[in-house]
């Protein structure tokens, strides 16, 4: 895949052409037009309905498009495998969606196993994740889900999406139910791991400012249409659509703020 | 009083292994078959609603129908289905006992397993459906993996609840021919032995017990993740089955097997017929409590060796006839239609009647001046009058009341062993008793002449199965109890059955007829 890189010009990861989806004659997305650079970290913006997740879900064919076409790493998804897919895909989910039955390490090590490792590289493939969630190997390994804490499960979620070393990671509002101390700490550290790992990372949020700390480039979705996509910087500074305007308002108001208090009290 | 019990106990306990090896073995199958059939439906009817209603009502309406009534229908269903593969394959098999037995309670046991797969199933958080799908699971592996071992632990509650129902419901297996420990009950209510009866409903409760605790066992193995738990459950079913079991395959298989239907008198003859084939050197098993519809077809279709029936009953239930003829016309016509229709050989007659005939307390009878039938067209719309199961619904019935022109106030469907004391009591004025019944003279009822001959009469008579017509060693066997029993002899040893004292188990009757038997044929 490397010499491709350098012979061709820099191909998308992840594209979108003109993608449409309607369930029973309702539209959830209209013709959007995206794509996602190697090593990009993407937030996906929006209110709930507009369309984020959908667009996530089409990544890994969890849904097909009504039209357009969705490419990973330059094919047509509608050519490839699902299930072949969606094990080389790491993917986030909302509400976690640990397997309740099964401990710790064999929820990590699930995707390995359906791709046939054998069980010595699962075990050292599941101690080293362990230890890049920052987990604790002795006190969570066995562990089932429903005895660990909201942050402790979502760090074995993302663990269980990076096991079978992924090079597309998809999140969908990966922190949504966690307090803002574990939120904060699991968001460094997914950001510090994208890096360390030189992912290409798309992350539903619907908290802005979240997308501002995080990601590379932000994308604000709205009523099934991509109506803005820059860099965070770019988004803060923009002055165009008022929905873009308003949504940014929040963490730059918060920014401000906070400014204010720590430079004290004025004379 | 003490001996007559354990003398009860006794002999209960020496047919513990082959009852409770008959129950286990028929129940066990139709749990087995139960789930196999029902926990794929449910996965087949998950993505299909309208097909889900469906099953689910289906298996509801099958929970309605009477145990005994299911039972009884997957006899004759069974008789066409090996009658047509006779005819399709020449192969055939047996559609008594096992068969039927372990398809009516494997119906039986598909609603509480069918419907708890399936709410455990639909029941799974479509999050973690989702979730399965997203790490790369085929539908397969998502079952498999994910949604089955999570809708185990409510699977396995429906399981209970079948084993439940299937071990109590086994019981009634009895009258279609399959050993269960059914036959204690069926055994005990007709020879009026309660010891009998609870020493069976006792023994059932206590096997669905053990089940029902070693597969809790196992439910919360599976739920707390403990495999040993689930090892141990496992292990002590298998222990249950293979302890029940073990003492019918040291067994051998008996050669020839004999009949007996509902009542007590049948139980005796079937004693005295299995002790002489066994005194004859030929092994021989019974199958007691069976249906009086099931009994003929049995014998027909080679399930049976050999059996008493009465010529009447032949005469009216299956050549359908309502007219009477004298005794040897009927037995002749009888034999006649049993040889050319079925196959069947009538070896002889016993030697005794065992007629339905009317019989009221002799001093009711006596103030009301009624003798016979016709002086009962008189009172009749005044009394009520008691019968066994069958009777109100025989064509000699409809002979009777239209030839007498009887009308009665209330007409009351009975247990047999019921009818007397009833009777007796005065809460019925007449009863359609069995003149071989010792209980006639023990309640001190008069049999009312049937003046008019209506009522065909009743030789009881010993019945082949077709493959036996021509088995020498049998019929041999057989042959000396040919007009061996009058209607004295049969009487005193249905009393003697049903009397409180002494070692009153059908064998010991059969014993003491046979004594009786070579002590006449002595002094001749």
């Amino acid at each position: 895949m490397p010499e491709n890189v350098s012979t061709m010009p820099a191909p998308a990861v992840i594209s979108f052409e003109r993608v449409s989806k309607h369930y029973d004659g309702v539209r959830t997305l209209d013709g959007v037009t995206l794509a996602v650079a190697e090593r990009e970290f993407l937030a996906i913006v929006g209110a709930s309905g507009a369309g984020k997740t959908t667009l996530l879900r089409l990544i890994n064919r969890l849904t097909d498009p009504s039209e357009g076409v969705v490419r990973v790493e330059g094919e047509d998804v509608r050519t490839l495998d699902p299930i072949v897919l969606r094990r080389r895909i790491g993917y986030v989910f909302q509400n976690i969606g640990l397997f309740p039955h099964m401990t710790v390490a064999e929820n990590i090590a699930i995707t390995p196993r359906l791709l046939g490792w054998d069980a010595a590289s699962r075990a050292a493939r599941v101690d080293e994740l362990i230890d890049l969630v920052r987990l604790d190997r002795a006190r969570h390994r066995d562990r089932l889900p429903h005895q660990l804490s909201g942050g402790e499960r979502q760090r074995v979620g993302v663990a269980r999406a990076l096991a079978a070393r992924p090079r597309i990671v998809l999140m969908d509002e990966p922190f949504g139910a966690l307090d803002p101390i574990t939120r904060d700490a699991l968001g460094r550290d997914v950001r510090g791991l994208h890096d360390a790992l030189g992912l290409t990372t798309v992350m539903i949020t619907h908290d802005a400012l979240e997308a501002v700390l995080l990601a590379d480039r932000i994308v604000v979705m709205r009523d099934g249409r991509a109506i803005a996509d820059g860099t965070p910087h770019a988004l803060l500074a923009a002055d165009t659509d008022p929905y873009v305007r308003e949504l940014m308002q929040t963490p730059r108001r918060q920014a401000e703020r906070l400014h204010e208090l720590i430079a004290g009290p004025r004379p | 009083m003490t001996s007559g019990l354990d003398a009860r106990i006794g002999e209960a306990l020496a047919r513990l292994p082959d009852y409770l090896g008959g129950h286990v073995r028929v129940s066990m199958t139709a749990l087995a078959l139960g789930i196999a059939l029902s926990v794929p439906l449910a996965l087949v009817s998950l993505r299909r609603p309208a097909f889900r209603a469906i099953v689910l009502a289906l298996s509801s309406v099958v929970q309605t129908i009477p145990g005994l009534a299911l039972l009884a229908l997957f006899y004759p269903l069974l008789l066409g289905l090996a009658a047509l593969s006779m005819r399709a394959f020449g192969v055939s098999f047996s559609a008594l006992g096992f068969l039927p037995a372990v398809l009516a309670l494997a119906l039986y046991s598909l609603l509480p397993v069918l419907r708890n797969a399936v709410t455990g199933l639909t029941g799974i958080d479509p999050a973690i459906r989702e979730a399965a799908l997203g790490v790369g699971m085929t539908r397969r592996q998502a079952l498999w993996m994910v949604e089955l071992p999570l809708a185990l632990p409510v699977i396995m509650a429906g399981i209970r609840t079948a084993a439940v129902w299937v071990i109590g419901t086994a019981t009634l297996s009895t009258p279609i021919g399959q050993a269960s420990l059914g036959n204690y009950i069926f055994a005990g209510l007709q020879t009026q032995n309660w010891v009998l009866v609870l020493f069976g409903c006792v023994a059932a409760a206590l096997l669905a017990l053990a089940v029902d605790q070693l597969l809790a066992l196992i439910e919360s193995g599976l739920g707390a993740r403990r495999r040993g738990r689930v090892i141990a459950g496992i292990l002590g079913i298998g222990l249950i089955v293979v302890g029940a079991l073990a003492p019918g395959w040291s067994q051998p298989k008996a050669r020839y097997l004999v009949g007996a239907k509902t009542f007590t008198e049948q139980y005796i003859i079937a004693a005295l017929i299995a002790q002489r084939l066994q005194a004859a050197g030929l092994s021989a098993a019974r199958r007691e409590g069976l249906g009086s519809s099931v009994i003929l077809d049995a014998l027909a279709a080679n399930d049976l060796d050999v059996y008493v029936d009465y010529t009447g009953t032949i005469w009216a239930n299956d050549l359908h006839r309502n007219d009477t003829k004298p005794r040897a016309e009927v037995t002749a016509e009888v034999a006649r239609w049993l040889k050319e229709r079925r196959g069947i050989t009538l070896l002889g007659g016993l030697g005794f009647e065992n007629a339905y005939a009317l019989a009221m307390p002799r001093k009711r009878a006596e103030a009301l001046g009624v003798r016979t039938i016709g002086d009962l067209a008189r009172v009749a719309p005044r009394l009520a009058i008691a019968g066994d199961y069958e009777f109100f619904s025989r064509p000699e019935w409809a002979a009777i009341r239209a030839a007498y022109r009887l009308t009665f106030r209330t007409q009351r469907t009975m247990q047999p062993e019921f009818m007397y004391p009833a009777a007796a009591s005065g809460d019925v004025d007449v009863v359609a008793g069995y003149t071989s019944e010792g209980r006639i003279a023990q309640y001190d009822l008069v049999v009312l002449d049937d003046t008019k001959h209506v009522i065909p009469p009743y030789d009881a008579v010993i019945l082949l199965a077709p493959r036996d017509a021509n088995d020498r060693a049998l019929i041999d066997a057989l042959r000396p109890l040919v007009g061996a029993i009058d209607v004295e002899l049969m009487r005193a040893a249905s009393l003697r059955a049903t009397s409180a004292a002494g070692d009153r188990s059908p064998d010991a009757v059969a014993r003491w007829m046979w004594d009786q038997i070579e002590r006449k044929s002595g002094t001749r």
